[in-house]
């Protein structure tokens, strides 16, 4: 862990890199991307995580366990989310396959996903008809 | 398996053990030897698991009958919320790992202790908190939600003490991920020189396997716990579907650690039953390393299953569908234990000891919980048999044939370790008996009432239906015995039994290289390994078999 | 391997050396974060389901939360990681001195952090922007109005769970002020000054999650 030899020039690089990566971020998502406003703070903010594992937690001069330690943690977040995106990526497919969602009339919240600004909570009865 | 440098393993188990090292109350209390917290560990949830008994009686005995004669539906929701409770987050997740894995971990690998003493005794101290939260909730009224706590009946309809039974099962679930946490770490770095990974007992595989799920699930149910206390609290809506909140994603967040959980109750219990098979049978486990990346393999994939828990909830059926196949993945790896266990067997010079009787029945009775679990795991059977008394049956076959019989043969296998004193085979193989035929008979007829139709989680049922609940009270009684049988004659052997030697059952395996019971640094010079786990064809001719002819 | 490092005061009974204490409070530690990236997993993954099904909500949503506030609170963590690496830098290079200013300073900054993320609240608190009975669901299109509740709610719990975090850290880094007065640490032994490091850095990493999740979302619709 602690094989090479400390010395502060790293952190303060990466102090630096952090601290434009932040004004970058703010200042991107003052601009209209559309989705590539979320890709772009999604990728900034996993440089400055990955930074900050590296250097200031010393990710990069650690054992090989501590680096598939880091990786599994992320391994498990991305199972948690993926999966459970499976349901609700296929939600409204499935919906329809399935003739009347098992909700009840006037919820209707299954399956919205990815409807973009038009998602609202409380659909029109007609909608329900429809499927 | 190996040699203890200089320490004669006939040496008579007298002078300073972990047991007569201190006196008082406070060096309990205050201990930080693994040893002595695993006692700590032993009675209370020894506690918790007749709690938990209780409750499963009074359920047994209002289904005697069709009707409510002895309790009504809201108590009958609390009793069997409790039962659920109970069982599941202070007896079964704690039973193996905390008593038996806190006891062998070190001592089977050659360590002093585990790598966290202090961590150890928090854990402990966690979970007494967390139990008594979950006591005073049912001293006060109690909660009606099962065990799974599903919004919006928890955080918007239910009446009991959900908030404080959900802040035990929160504060307990601290304890878990300690316990997995110093397990892990006590793997990594504190085997005696020569135990390398190859060389572990299969015991200590499982407990790491175990260990990950605590450590990667656990969290997961905490937060989600504390999401629906925010809700029911606070009036935060993260559930709720007036603000547009899905109850199915409680549900995700909950399965992704209790589906897991369930693998924190067997994994440990197929340790047990690959030391027990091996040391009865005389022979190493068959495919050693298979079985070891068995357990690993059963620990990864049982994260990616927990959506068959949620095929009619309103989950996409194409997302049912892939975690309907990716459960039927988990019978593989689980297959190769039994197959394994059972090619052990042969040609073995197999012996009926007690804890055999119970390896045994473990091995038939996870073998019909496991296939039964893949015929439900099969989305168009389950849409039918959900939320029916199949599913009941089907995970007591699972946690009490599986988990508890493991359990019981792993406290009776290592008892002369724990206590230096031997109980008394007879009344000890009458108990085993007891219990799997009370077993069967209370929890088999429970997979033809489930078939025919009967629904779960309800005090009455058709009355077409009595002769089979019956049939299930009447064996529960049986098994109540047979669970109280062993509390007799257990403490009866703490005062009374004769004093054990260090290897009763002329095992292989660290941890009866040492003395019964065992120093409080566990051996007398760090031992030395030279060989693979389960070598009993390099056994020594002077410690052949006695078992319990010699201790009868 | 053994020998000179052996009777090292700070090395407990039932390690061999002083190395195996050190490998395995930093394996523990790792292990911790672990389920502490799960902790927090649980409430990003509500996050990314909700956000991906109610997207204009959450966006129109966040307008109401103050930006510079947050831009300001993600340099004070940064700042705050940079002081503690360097509170650990000086222990490795025996600057014994040193210890204890950087240590402060992470402090002060953490501090900072909390205060700042008080006014947030207050401002939440006046604004009537807290989910339950006062939440004003006028200050919203009227279609939106409900999830956006949701969106508060999720606000608070991980923000909240997150300052609770930083109150611990904080409580965490004065103990070892404390330790560090005693001239406990120095370059043979400063374990827990690095543990310590390593949940103070993990902390600041959630929060470069939360801040463009939670506030940068419609930031360019305002």
């Amino acid at each position: 862990m602690s094989e090479h030899e400390p010395s502060i020039r790293p952190y303060i690089l990466v102090f630096l890199a952090l601290m434009v990566l932040t004004a970058a971020t703010v200042l991107v998502a003052k601009l209209d991307l559309g989705i590539a406003n979320d890709v772009v703070a999604l990728v900034i903010a996993v440089t400055k995580a990955t930074l900050v594992v590296l250097f200031f937690m010393h990710v990069k001069y650690s054992t090989r366990l501590t680096k598939l330690t880091v990786i599994g943690s992320v391994l498990w977040l991305s199972f948690l989310i993926g999966v459970t995106m499976m349901d609700y990526a296929s939600r409204r497919m499935s919906d329809e396959v399935r003739g009347a969602p098992y909700e009840a009339p006037g919820r209707g919240m299954a399956g919205q996903l990815g409807e973009g600004e038009d998602s609202t909570p409380v659909p029109a009865p007609a909608a329900l008809h429809d499927r | 398996m190996s040699h203890a440098v200089s320490t004669d393993i006939h040496a008579p188990s007298g002078g300073t053990n972990y047991l007569n090292d201190g006196y008082g109350l406070r060096s309990w209390l205050l201990t930080k030897d693994h040893k002595r917290i695993a006692i700590l560990y032993l009675i209370s949830v020894t506690v918790f698991f007749f709690i938990g008994g209780i409750m499963a009686m009074l359920i047994r005995l209002e289904l005697l009958t069709p009707e409510g004669d002895l309790l009504q539906a809201d108590t009958y929701n609390r009793v069997f919320s409790m039962h659920g409770i109970t069982m599941v987050f202070f007896f079964l997740i704690p039973s193996i790992p905390a008593i038996l894995g806190n006891f062998l971990v070190p001592l089977m690998i050659g360590a002093k202790d585990l790598a966290f003493p202090r961590i150890n005794l928090l854990s402990w101290y966690l979970y007494i908190f967390g139990g008594a939260f979950t006591l005073w909730a049912m001293i006060h009224g109690g909660v009606d939600t099962g065990w799974t706590f599903y919004t919006p009946l928890s955080t918007q309809y239910a009446q009991g003490q959900v908030m404080m039974a959900a802040l035990g099962v929160f504060i307990a679930g601290f304890s878990s991920i300690l316990t997995g946490l110093n397990f892990i770490v006590t793997i990594h770095r504190m085997r005696a020189p020569g135990m390398t990974w190859f060389r572990m007992p299969l015991f200590i595989w499982s407990h790491y396997a175990t260990s990950l799920i605590m450590l990667l699930g656990t969290p997961v149910i905490a937060v989600t716990i504390l999401m629906v206390a925010a809700e029911r609290a606070l009036h935060l809506g993260l559930f709720d579907p007036r603000l547009g909140g899905d109850p199915v994603l409680f549900q995700h967040l909950f399965w992704f650690y209790s589906h897991p959980a369930v693998y924190i109750m067997v994994l440990p219990a197929m340790g047990v039953v690959s030391e027990l098979i091996a040391a009865f049978s005389r022979k190493p486990v068959f495919g050693y390393k298979i079985v070891a990346i068995a357990s690993i393999a059963i620990a990864v994939l049982g994260f990616l299953v927990w959506g068959h828990h949620m095929f009619v909830s309103g989950q996409s059926i194409y997302a049912s569908t892939v975690f309907s196949l990716l459960s039927m993945l988990v019978a593989i790896p689980s297959a190769v234990k039994v197959f394994n266990w059972t090619a052990t067997l042969y040609e073995g010079s197999v012996s009926w000891d007690t804890p055999m009787l119970y390896a045994l029945g473990f091995i038939g009775l996870f073998t019909i919980g496991g296939l039964t679990g893949v015929m439900i795991a099969t989305l168009g059977i389950d849409v039918h048999l959900h939320d029916t008394y199949f599913i009941v049956a089907h995970f007591h076959y699972v946690m009490v044939g599986g988990t508890i019989m493991a359990y019981m043969g792993g406290l009776h296998y290592w008892w002369p370790k724990i206590t230096g004193r031997k109980y008394r085979p007879f009344w000890a193989k009458i108990s085993a008996m007891l219990v799997f035929v009370g077993f069967n008979l209370t929890f088999f007829p429970q997979f033809l009432l489930g078939y025919l139709g009967m629904p779960r989680r309800y005090w009455s049922y058709a009355p077409e239906f009595q002769v089979l609940n019956v049939l299930s009270t009447a064996g529960a009684s049986i098994l109540a015995i047979g669970y109280l049988l062993p509390a007799i004659y257990f403490t009866w052997s703490m005062r009374y039994g004769e004093k054990a030697e260090d290897n009763p059952w002329g095992a292989v395996g660290l941890e009866w290289q040492t003395s019964s019971p065992p120093p409080t640094f566990n051996f007398h010079e760090t031992p030395i390994v030279t060989h693979d786990a389960y070598d009993y064809h390099h056994q020594r001719p002077t410690i052949a078999a006695k078992g319990e002819a010699a201790l009868g | 391997m053994a020998g000179q490092a052996a009777h090292h005061p700070a090395l407990q009974h039932h390690f061999d050396t002083l190395e195996q204490q050190k490998e395995s409070s930093s394996l523990g530690m790792w292990m911790f974060l672990v389920t502490e990236v799960l902790f927090f997993g649980g409430l990003f993954a509500t996050y990314v389901i909700y956000r991906l099904r109610f997207p204009g909500v959450f966006a129109e949503a966040s307008h109401h939360l103050n930006v510079p506030m947050g831009a300001i609170n993600t340099a004070v963590l940064i700042c705050s990681s940079l002081t503690m690496a360097l509170a650990i830098y000086s222990a490795q290079v025996n600057r014994k001195k040193a210890i204890v200013p950087w240590l402060l300073a992470t402090i002060a900054l953490g501090a900072t952090f909390l205060v700042i993320k008080a006014f947030e609240y207050k401002e939440k608190f006046t604004h009537h922007l807290v989910p339950g009975p006062n939440f004003d669901l006028s200050q919203f299109t009227p279609d939106h109005a409900r999830p956006a509740e949701m969106f508060f709610s999720l606000y608070f719990v991980m923000t909240g769970v997150h300052a609770l975090h930083m109150i611990i850290g904080i409580g965490l880094l004065s103990w070892l002020v404390v330790q560090s007065r005693k001239g406990r640490f120095d370059s043979t032994y400063y374990n827990p000054l690095e543990m310590s490091g390593l949940y103070w850095h993990f902390v600041d990493i959630v929060w470069i999650f939360l801040f463009p999740l939670l506030y940068l979302l419609g930031y360019h619709a305002r």
